[in-house]
């Protein structure tokens, strides 16, 4: 006899995160028209609901009467496969981000994590690299020239940023000593000895180079703007999507927004301290001392502030994001190329050879 | 045996014979890289996350990528193929025939050495000890390999530089 498999409290984080990255990415699209609209001082989008918020619905209805359409000589089957790809890769690397610290109810510790393994920092990457499958196969699937050249700009530009990526991740990698990302986390908190001490802790204070290098390669590899090359549309018409339409399209443009937030929530793990805010353990001990908490209870709601604090984190690498997005114009496809090889990645090898120094020399733990 | 180990050996080897017998070029880097995946699952069960990790970042991340990017490029349809001669055709099928044989043969009587399970560190295949192992018994391969991947890296690099004189725009 086959035993269902009990709904554990993993499955029940794994769930809730899933339905969080779709929410957030649902939402994206609307902040991303009124974050252009308030840049470039229009009204942007208020007919749908209050203030426009059902925007993304209404959006959402179109796409899915549209019609279906599929190019003459297109390969039908991964014509399909390719906007279910680029879903699926984009959803799969929360699974292994520390949302929050460990929930404790009597004596058992939940922690807000999918899935907490010792090569987490791995995971991401490999689930990175293999983001531009979706885009490759879709776009050579399409059969037409113009999506052909812009899965394989993809395809270029996602190798060339993927090593200075790799190469700023291995200076974090040097002070962490680990690839556990919730290791990583709890690294970055400090029971301050002065007033600043938790956010001198923070990796963004030891590794601000590597931070721009990553940040670089991250708008790289999730196609925005200003390296939003596959689907420059002053070239390529519509780059690797100039064939979709309906939902097809609408997956595509959807898990560009589940890419942003994922890498959002990474850049905030890794450089900015994840789920720890200043003050936490001085707030936690006069809860408990003073206002006569429980000490259980009082880290539950440290840990709910750190998870409410870390989504306000990745909200504002989002905006960020967009604010770029409508800042700056796309790069030539010489100059992407240039900046990755001949710019980012001797920046990043120097940002390893310094930060083995400061080891080497006792300056940063 | 596992369920799951003989799914993913199911997997492995029909995903295989699919980059063989595939006509489409694109086709059969797919099937390559399902069976990388695949190849990942076996290296999880036996609890060497770190090698299933790479795995996917190194072949299917990297290496697949490049050759999808290849063959792309290429735009291998069915009319464009060139015709092979029959006689090549044979030659290769005698060939791969017979490597095929001795390898059923160096492989139908091997004794695989017993493990003794109590002994046996399940924690092998995990990233510290991995480290542990490379940075102190296989020290100096692992540094002269590191150095020989920078100076690639380098070479790369300056390959890409612009020489002087070369800006046109």
């Amino acid at each position: 006899m086959i035993e269902l498999p009990t709904l554990g409290w993993q499955s029940i984080v794994i769930f809730v995160v899933f339905a969080l990255s779709l929410l957030i990415a649902t939402y994206c699209t609307y902040a991303e028209r009124v974050i252009a609209a308030f840049l470039q001082d229009r009204v942007g989008p208020d007919r749908a609901g209050p203030y426009g918020l059902a925007q993304p619905l209404a959006d959402a209805v179109k796409m899915f009467t549209k019609e279906e359409f599929f190019p003459g000589g297109a390969n039908k089957a991964l014509f399909v496969f390719g906007p279910c790809l680029a879903m699926i890769t984009a959803l799969m690397s929360s699974a292994v981000i520390p949302f929050g610290n460990h929930i404790s109810f009597g004596n058992n510790a939940f922690f807000l994590q999918g899935i907490e393994v010792n090569i987490g920092m791995l995971w991401v990457f490999g689930v990175v690299s293999l983001g531009v499958y979706g885009v490759m196969i879709g776009g050579w699937a399409s059969n037409n020239k113009f999506s052909l050249l812009g899965a394989i700009r993809a395809a270029s530009q996602n190798i060339s940023y993927e090593l200075a990526m790799g190469l700023s991740l291995i200076a974090v990698l040097m002070i962490s000593g680990t690839l556990s990302l919730r290791e990583i986390t709890l690294q970055q908190s400090s029971e301050g000895a002065f007033v600043w001490q938790d956010i001198f802790n923070w990796n963004i204070m030891k590794q601000p180079l590597g931070f721009i290098i990553f940040l670089v390669c991250a708008f790289a590899e999730t196609n925005r703007t200003p390296f939003d090359l596959p689907e420059c549309e002053t070239e390529l018409v519509g780059g690797y999507h100039t064939e979709y339409s309906s939902m097809k399209l609408g997956l595509y443009l959807f898990s560009e927004y589940v890419n942003i937030f994922v890498v959002s929530a990474v850049m905030s793990v890794l450089y900015f301290g994840g789920f720890n805010f200043p003050f936490q353990y001085e707030l936690r001990d006069w809860l408990a001392s003073s206002q006569g908490w429980e000490l259980a209870s009082a880290q539950n709601l440290i840990t709910a502030l750190g998870t409410v604090l870390l989504f306000g984190k990745i909200f504002a690498f989002i905006f960020f994001f967009m604010w770029i997005r409508w800042t700056l114009p796309r790069f030539r496809y010489d100059q992407l190329m240039r900046l990755g090889w001949t710019i980012l990645i001797p920046l990043a090898v120097i940002n390893i050879l310094i930060t083995g120094g400061l080891i080497t020399f006792g300056v940063i733990k | 045996m596992s369920p799951l180990f003989l799914f993913l050996s199911f997997v492995a080897l029909l995903s295989a014979l699919g980059v063989v017998f595939a006509k489409n070029p694109i086709h059969s880097v797919l099937f390559l890289i399902l069976t990388f995946f695949s190849l990942s699952g076996h290296y999880l069960l036996l609890n060497a996350q770190f090698l299933a990790a790479v795995n996917i970042i190194v072949y299917a991340g990297a290496i697949m990528v490049l050759f999808l990017f290849v063959i792309m490029f290429l735009n291998l349809n069915v009319d464009t193929e060139p015709h092979k001669p029959a006689l090549a055709k044979i030659a290769a099928a005698i060939a791969g025939g017979s490597l095929f044989v001795i390898m059923i043969v160096a492989l139908r009587d091997i004794q695989l050495p017993a493990v003794n399970g109590t002994a046996f560190d399940s924690q092998i295949g995990m990233v510290d000890k991995l480290g542990m192992v490379l940075f102190t018994t296989y020290k100096l391969p692992f540094e002269l390999a590191s150095i020989l991947l920078l100076v690639a890296m380098v070479g790369a690099v300056m390959l890409g530089k612009r020489e002087t004189g070369e800006r046109h725009f």
